[in-house]
């Protein structure tokens, strides 16, 4: 019989990673609607991959397969995955994404809560490295056909039709030709009106995933330093140089509402398993993953810098919380009476 | 060229200046590895090592004169962190030094007890008192159950008993609990 | 992070008890299902007393009070049974009149089911007290005040059971700043405290008075969760009639914010006067001392009645139909109470406290100690199994609700790996063990049982270390001083040999023949002699039932004498080796 406490309160692991999923819906009805069904194809395909690798790999780790396979963080991943890859990537460059992240940098380093890398972000960075054209392919949007979008996954691929680049990477191709003309205000249009900030429909999606980021505040499975963090940096840093000289560098609303910068506030940066933990470390952890990311979006030979900057601070996440360990009872130095 | 040579060339005279200093600064007196040893050691002073008492042990592993694995009190505890200490593969404990006993404590029959003072000069740790003719008896906080005045005496009088369980000593155990496979099955 | 909050209960009865009061706010805490309002419905009963009682004579922390009673004795209620021993130990008073029947081992209500020892009384049923005075505490010194305390056993009744007498003590300074009376009861299902102040509020303040005027402590603030609004009212009367018996208004009733663990001595006291005091240090040095409302009780029914502590309001809850609080004589067996209550058929435990920090007991026969403040009786359906144990995911949950601002998923993670050094670091032994982690994790980690497992085997190690540490300063010692002889013996020979060469080398031909002086022959007969009487002895002791024997227990017999010998000769190398 166990000791003490002897009643909890009701709360999984299950429930987290649930609310979690529930969480991405709005983002993703957004991301339907600008860039077609195909990211729902890309969903379904990452989650049977991703259960099936995790079946696999708990078999191999003799690990109760049915209480580890419900726990839900296997469909976490893979619908991260899902949602930073491009949604008409051909289905082998998903699948191949997912296994790494599941078998790699999950299960080879110890399973569910051991993993010092966000898993999904191991897969992002490993294709964009591998497969740099592949993985900046976007539906162009507004082109919503489902038909060549499903060929575009499963079939031939007859893509300049369907794609376009994304607005980051129409803009860092941009400003790095030699092409001295180019300005941000040229490449991204000169109307700044909503429906163009992030680049059009980027913004909705973000602000899709910017509700559900809410919701999980509300339902206290995040707290709010790492999206305040996150984003409050990613603001100063690109409202900083776009003031400084906005012909080169792009302003905050378009950085903060483009690319995976939303999703990345509220659902990677917060992955509590290979990020930092303390209060002052998420801070810390997240103002620092935030200004890589600018960093690489802007000088980076990559589309988007979201990957490598949270694994970057992934590396140093244990060396923050060493760091940053709140005050204990009692050690606080102030023991007298405080009136 | 020449500059790379004598870039590499200076660079090498610093850091060797460097190192050649640290060294003398920095220098560890005294042989801590026998200290870093004898400290694991349990200090019972038995000898079932085949060393006159822990310190003589923990000089022969340090000289890779003995194995670590002759200390029976310490046991595979004692041999893991040796192991770990020294970077050497474990061993089990050697069975012709002695086997793991629980931890006790020698009691003196004081009702069969002679008085020879046998037991007291065998005593390593001064643990026995008494005088010619007195009889004599343990101090148990001090005994470290090495059995060492067992043989001794004349009268068999001395029976080590092992350390009760009690609420002082008692210890919460290790709360991981193995799944078994039956309860895999019904999951 | 204090939040000041205006708090003013009396203002509608206009009594100035609990006036402005500035609270402070402790990090973390949870809010458990309470479950209180099942016994708070009956006044509190008088346990009927037993046919049996087992006293354990271990019931404070700190030494086991020697036994002053032997079986046969009779003794009477309120009897000294056991004295202190050491300077941290509380004695220990028969609950009853009666014959003790045996001073022996039995099980004792801690989860560990070791036995300790106890006094088995058998009431007589006239319940008679030994004579009864008061304690003139103002008249005596504070010494004098502390041993009468020490030797009326009282000690804190909040569930630490800390000797008494030794809180009483003003410190450094020699007075107080602050008393605080712990009256929060943060617990879910127990209200023994509640009960007591609602019915023994007025001897409760007085007991608080007393202990105030030993300390010299300026105020009293006696702290009640806001979910006791009866016990509030109760206490605010009594400290309006003692503020006016006093002509002052020092003592007030503080309604503090319902949230687990807010009875917590430092937590309260955070909260009550925003001083947090550290590990290990004592309250004194910070100018407040805290005590539970039950020892205010006691010790006014000590020093005012002349009754020392024999029996205590303990609350029978959990998975029984009629829950309530008796006043129980200690050494009464669980068994009984749990059977007044009425419990459900399914019951299958009984635990001694909460069910945050509640001991499982290893069998209903226990008694009741000073430490029982509530039995708790589970069933599977009450508390059933935690779900199965997942991995840690560092979600921090843990840490968000942790009353002492630890890091609990990196204590866990250490202690898990029993990488002890490190959980230390992490301030382990700043752990209360409360239970907030292991309640809110969503991985179902028994984070309290891993913290509980740590601090066993690191004060196993630091006590195995200490008693290595001094084998080894002995056997140095002892190297050093037979060198010493050898060295003495050899300045003798020497200072002979100067003598003469001759009887030098006489001498050296006696050392290396086998020593006969006629000294040790007179001791070798001795031995001799001893040993022969020895083996008398042992012969007497034969066992009788040897002769007629079968050959198959002869055969036995003789193999166990083998090994015997066998032993016997294992045992012998070690001799050599160490010469």
């Amino acid at each position: 019989m166990n000791n003490s406490p002897y009643f909890l309160k009701p709360a999984s692991v299950q429930s987290v990673m649930l609310r979690v999923l529930a969480a991405l819906l709005p983002g993703i009805a957004a991301y339907i609607w600008f860039f077609g069904m195909a990211i729902l194809v890309q969903i379904a395909l990452a989650s049977v991959t991703a259960l099936a690798a995790e079946a696999v790999m708990l078999k191999l780790r003799d690990k109760p397969l049915m209480l580890f396979l419900s726990d839900g963080s296997a469909l976490v991943t893979a619908w991260l995955i899902a949602l930073t890859f491009p949604p008409i990537a051909p289905w082998w460059l998903t699948v191949v994404g997912v296994l790494t992240a599941i078998v790699i940098a999950k299960h080879l380093y110890g399973g569910l809560g051991q993993n010092p890398f966000n898993p999904a972000m191991v897969a992002f960075a490993l294709m964009i490295v591998a497969y740099p054209s592949l993985m900046s392919q976007w539906p162009a949007v507004g082109f919503t056909d489902f038909a060549p979008q499903w060929n575009a996954i499963f079939g031939a691929r007859q893509l300049d039709a369907i794609t376009m680049a994304t607005p980051l990477d129409a803009l860092r191709t941009a400003l790095h030709t030699a092409d001295a003309r180019a300005t941000v205000a040229g490449v991204l249009g000169s109307d700044a009106t909503f429906g163009n900030i992030g680049g059009k429909g980027w913004e909705w999606v973000a602000a899709g995933y910017l509700a559900g980021g809410l919701w999980l505040l509300q339902q206290r499975i995040i707290t709010w330093h790492m999206p305040a963090a996150f984003l409050a940096t990613l603001l100063l840093v690109s409202g900083g140089f776009s003031l400084f000289d906005a012909t080169r560098f792009a302003g905050p609303s378009f950085h903060i509402f483009t690319g995976g910068a939303m999703l990345a506030a509220f659902f990677i940066v917060t992955d509590p398993v290979s990020g930092a933990t303390t209060p002052r470390g998420k801070l810390i952890f997240a103002a620092g993953a935030a200004a890589l990311t600018w960093i690489i979006r802007t000088f980076g030979a990559y589309p988007d810098g979201i990957a490598f900057a949270i694994l970057l601070m992934n590396i140093a996440a244990p060396l923050i919380d060493m760091n940053t360990q709140p005050p204990v009872f009692g050690h606080k130095d102030k023991g007298r009476h405080l009136e | 060229m020449l500059e790379a040579i004598l870039v590499m060339a200076l660079g090498a005279v610093v850091l060797g200046a460097a190192l050649g200093y640290a060294a003398v600064r920095f220098r560890v007196e005294g042989d801590p590895l026998v200290e870093k040893i004898d400290a694991i050691l349990p200090q019972t002073q038995c000898g079932q090592c085949g060393f006159p008492g822990c310190k003589p042990y923990a000089e022969a592993i340090a000289k890779g004169e003995a194995e670590i694995n002759q200390c029976p009190p310490g046991g595979d505890e004692g041999i893991h962190k040796l192991a770990d200490l020294l970077g050497r593969e474990f061993k089990s404990l050697s069975a012709e030094h002695g086997i793991e006993k629980p931890k006790s404590v020698a009691v003196i029959d004081e009702q069969a007890c002679i008085g020879c003072t046998l037991c007291i000069q065998a005593c390593p740790v001064d643990a026995i008192v008494g005088a010619a003719k007195q009889m004599h008896t343990v101090v148990a906080q001090q005994c470290t159950g090495c059995e060492l005045c067992l043989p001794p005496c004349p009268v068999n009088c001395i029976t080590m008993e092992p350390i009760a369980e009690s609420v002082e000593n008692w210890k919460w155990k290790y709360p991981v609990f193995k799944i078994t496979p039956a309860q895999k099955a019904a999951v | 992070m204090e939040v000041p909050r205006v708090q003013d209960h009396s203002s509608a009865k206009g009594g100035g008890v609990s006036a402005l009061q500035r609270l402070f706010k402790f990090h973390g805490g949870v809010k458990p299902a309470y479950n209180k309002e099942a016994s708070t419905g009956l006044p509190i009963a008088v346990a009927p007393t037993p046919t049996q009682l087992v006293i354990p004579l271990h019931q404070s922390i700190g030494g086991m009070p020697r036994p002053l009673v032997s079986a046969g004795e009779h003794v009477l209620k309120g009897q000294r049974i056991g004295g202190a021993d050491g300077n941290v130990s509380s004695a220990v008073h028969a609950s009853t009149s009666g014959k003790v029947l045996a001073v022996e081992m039995r099980l004792m209500p801690h989860t560990s089911g070791l036995s300790a020892m106890c006094v088995i009384l058998e009431p007589d049923g006239r319940d008679e007290w030994i004579p009864r005075q008061p304690f003139d505490y103002r008249n005596a010194t504070p010494t004098e005040t502390r041993d009468y305390l020490r030797d009326a056993g009282v000690v804190g009744l909040g569930g630490a059971v800390f000797p008494s007498y030794l809180k009483l003590n003003p410190g450094k300074q020699g007075k107080l700043d602050t008393l605080v009376l712990n009256g929060a009861e943060c617990e879910p299902f127990i209200t023994c405290d509640d009960l007591l102040m609602r019915e023994r509020a007025e001897a409760t303040l007085k007991g608080a008075v007393i202990m105030r005027e030993i300390l010299g402590a300026g105020q009293v603030l006696i702290g009640i969760e806001d979910n006791k609004p009866e016990a509030i009212a109760a206490m605010e009367i009594a400290a309006r009639a003692a503020n006016a018996a006093a002509g002052d208004s020092s003592i007030r009733v503080v309604s503090v914010p319902t949230r687990y663990p807010a009875g917590g001595a430092k937590q309260l006291i955070r909260v009550l006067t925003g001083i947090e005091v550290p590990h290990g240090k004592r309250s004194t040095d910070y100018g407040v001392q805290c005590f539970n409302v039950g020892t205010a009780y006691a010790i006014y029914e000590a020093i005012a009645l002349g009754q020392p502590l024999i029996s205590r309001i303990v609350t029978i809850a959990g998975n029984v139909r009629r829950a309530r609080n008796y006043e129980v004589p200690f050494g009464t067996p669980m068994r009984d109470l749990v059977t007044l209550c009425d419990p459900l058929p399914d019951s299958d435990r009984v635990i001694m406290g909460g069910p945050m920090m509640g001991l499982l007991m290893p069998a209903d026969s226990v008694p009741v100690v000073k430490a029982t403040n509530c039995v708790l009786i589970g069933s599977k359906a009450l508390f059933p199994a935690p779900p199965p144990e997942m991995p840690c995911i560092r979600c921090g949950e843990c840490a968000k609700v942790c009353p002492a601002d630890l890091l609990p998923f990196e204590m866990y993670w250490f202690s898990r790996a029993k990488i002890f050094g490190k959980a230390q670091e992490y301030n382990l032994f700043d752990c209360i063990e409360c239970g907030c982690c292991a309640y809110v994790c969503p991985s179902h980690i028994p984070l309290v049982d891993y913290y509980r497992f740590a601090k066993s085997e690191i004060w196993a190690r630091e006590l195995e270390k200490e008693s290595a540490d001094v084998a080894r300063e002995r056997y140095e010692f002892r190297l050093l001083r037979e060198e010493r002889e050898k060295q003495e013996k050899a300045a003798k020979l020497a200072a002979k040999t100067a003598a003469g060469r001759e009887k030098a080398a006489a001498a050296l031909a006696e050392a290396e023949k086998p020593a006969t002086t006629p000294e040790e022959d007179a001791k070798k007969a001795l031995i001799a002699a001893a040993l022969e009487r020895a083996r008398a002895q042992q012969a007497q002791a034969r066992p009788e039932n040897t002769d007629n024997l079968t050959p198959e227990q002869q055969a036995e017999v003789a193999a166990i004498e083998a090994r015997r010998a066998e032993i016997r000769e294992m045992a012998k190398p070690h001799v050599r080796q160490s010469d």
